[in-house]
């Protein structure tokens, strides 16, 4: 799977929580939090999507690999081998 | 035959639109089957039925804004045969809440707007019909200030545009006016702790660990789960004061106050939450917060909630003191989870704490149920296995 197929999986998993977001205009590297209005079960959603279109678990241990868009890429790159 | 009134769907509301019927007459009904859809300032609400038998006729049309207590619809015992000849109930509003419901509110609320007939030219009445404008909303720019053709019309132009924004504007109106009630009204009083969550919070972890993902828990979810069991114990807090006093609540409903991501706040009721597994309050959380957000709840969840629980510690707040939902007796606010330096066993440690508070009705509750309450909550917090 492709860096750019694995940004729109999570792009996705945030509007599916945040519907009032617009993907392309989350920067890569500031903040998600600053970006995208997520509750911790908000977030506990976006993982359970994720969970369903990547088939990545993504333990609580590493929820703070998700602080920004580029650590989500990445981090979800190195679990699927990508 | 029973009558089908317009429910009353939270302490803020006066009237309902009528979306859409979901049966037609002839066709049976069982207790929470859901008849149909009304619009209110908080969202579409699916509307439950509370008797069983078959549905005669209805008395109000999609489209038609009416009055709490309105009967909408008429249904007949399964064993009743068909009695076209029966006089058909007065339309009149009267004050009562839902078969299920709570008491209706002890004070009473200001009735709806009168009709103003005379101030509407029937041409402007059959405009208004024909765009869906709301006429008791309008302002009338005619001769005395009536309502003409052209106001309709403009008032339907500006409508697309204007549509979210007076959602969001009636709904904070409706908040308004109830917590402007309840503070007027409810002599609250407040107690509050600081509750050591190295325990539940260790048992979190360690329960996620080896749950897949969809079935993770939320600290929130602990939460909510002990103030239903530390209603179960103490249920003097949950309940409604009304005119005959305090009437204690039939189940344990939890009120969650959960904010719309367009603004706005509602606080619909997880049913039972006393007896239900955490798991299983877990799920319920999850889809209520879902179908809040996607203006789905259903009329017992707005109307029955027996003690409401507010939740702000994700915004930082340290501690939070909330307004009580009338006609509920106690709301109970949880602050920010967060390191604090904390004494255990005489040394100084670092620990997860969070700041608990409960507003009570000292009509119906003192300091000392309040102070009895929260314990039974810090108990039921330090024992998360048991939850």
């Amino acid at each position: 799977m492709t860096r750019e197929a694995i940004r729109e999986a999570v792009l996705q998993a945030l509007a599916s929580v945040a519907p009032e977001v617009d993907g392309h205009a989350i920067s890569l590297d500031r903040p998600l939090r600053d970006q995208v209005d997520l509750d911790s079960m908000d977030f506990l959603n976006v993982v359970i999507a994720l969970h369903g279109s990547l088939g990545v678990d993504v333990p609580e241990t590493d929820y703070d690999k998700f602080t920004s868009l580029r650590g989500a890429v990445d981090y979800l790159a190195a679990r699927l081998g990508a | 035959m029973t009558e089908f009134r317009m429910p009353l769907l939270g302490a803020d509301m006066e009237a309902g639109t009528l979306v859409e019927w979901l049966k037609k007459p002839g066709d049976p009904v069982a207790r929470g089957d859901i008849i149909a859809v009304v619009d209110t300032e908080k969202g579409a609400i699916e509307v439950e039925v509370f008797s069983e038998g078959i549905i005669d006729r209805f008395l109000a049309e999609p489209g038609q804004k009416v009055p709490v207590g309105t009967v909408l619809a008429m249904i007949r015992d399964t064993a009743e045969g068909v009695s076209p000849s029966s006089p058909a109930p007065k339309r009149e509003a009267a004050p009562v809440a839902t078969a299920a419901g709570p008491p209706a509110p002890a004070a009473t609320t200001p009735a709806p707007a009168a009709h103003r007939a005379a101030r509407v030219s029937p041409a402007a009445r059959k405009t208004a019909r024909e765009l869906h404008v709301d006429i008791d909303r309008l302002e009338g720019h005619g001769p005395g200030g009536s309502i003409t053709v052209a106001d309709v019309e403009q008032a339907s132009r500006a409508k697309p545009a204007a549509g979210a924004a007076d959602r969001g504007a009636g709904m904070r109106a409706a908040i308004g006016a109830a917590m402007a009630r309840a503070k007027r009204e409810i002599p609250h009083l407040y107690v509050s702790t600081t509750v050591d969550l190295a325990r539940p919070l260790a048992w979190l972890t360690s329960e996620n660990q080896r749950r897949p993902v969809s079935e993770r828990l939320l600290p929130v979810v602990l939460f909510v789960k002990a103030v239903g069991r530390a209603v179960a114990e103490v249920p003097g807090v949950g309940g409604f004061w009304t005119d005959h006093g305090f009437v204690p609540g039939s189940g344990v409903h939890v009120g969650c106050a959960i904010s719309l991501r367009d603004g706005g706040l509602v606080a619909p009721a997880l049913h039972d939450v006393d007896t239900k597994t955490i798991d299983v309050v877990g799920r319920e959380l999850m889809d209520l917060v879902k179908r809040a957000r996607a203006g789905t709840l259903r009329s017992s969840e707005m109307s029955d909630a027996t003690i409401t629980v507010t939740n702000l510690g994700e915004l930082g707040v340290e501690s939070a003191f909330a307004i009580i939902y009338p006609p509920q007796v106690a709301i109970v606010a949880f602050g920010r989870v967060g390191e604090r330096p904390w004494v255990v066993d005489g040394r100084v440690e670092p620990r997860s704490v969070v700041t608990v508070s409960v507003s009570a009705d000292h009509r119906a509750i003192d300091g000392r149920l309040a102070g009895s309450f929260l314990a039974a909550l810090e108990r039921a917090l330090q024992a998360p296995e048991a939850l």
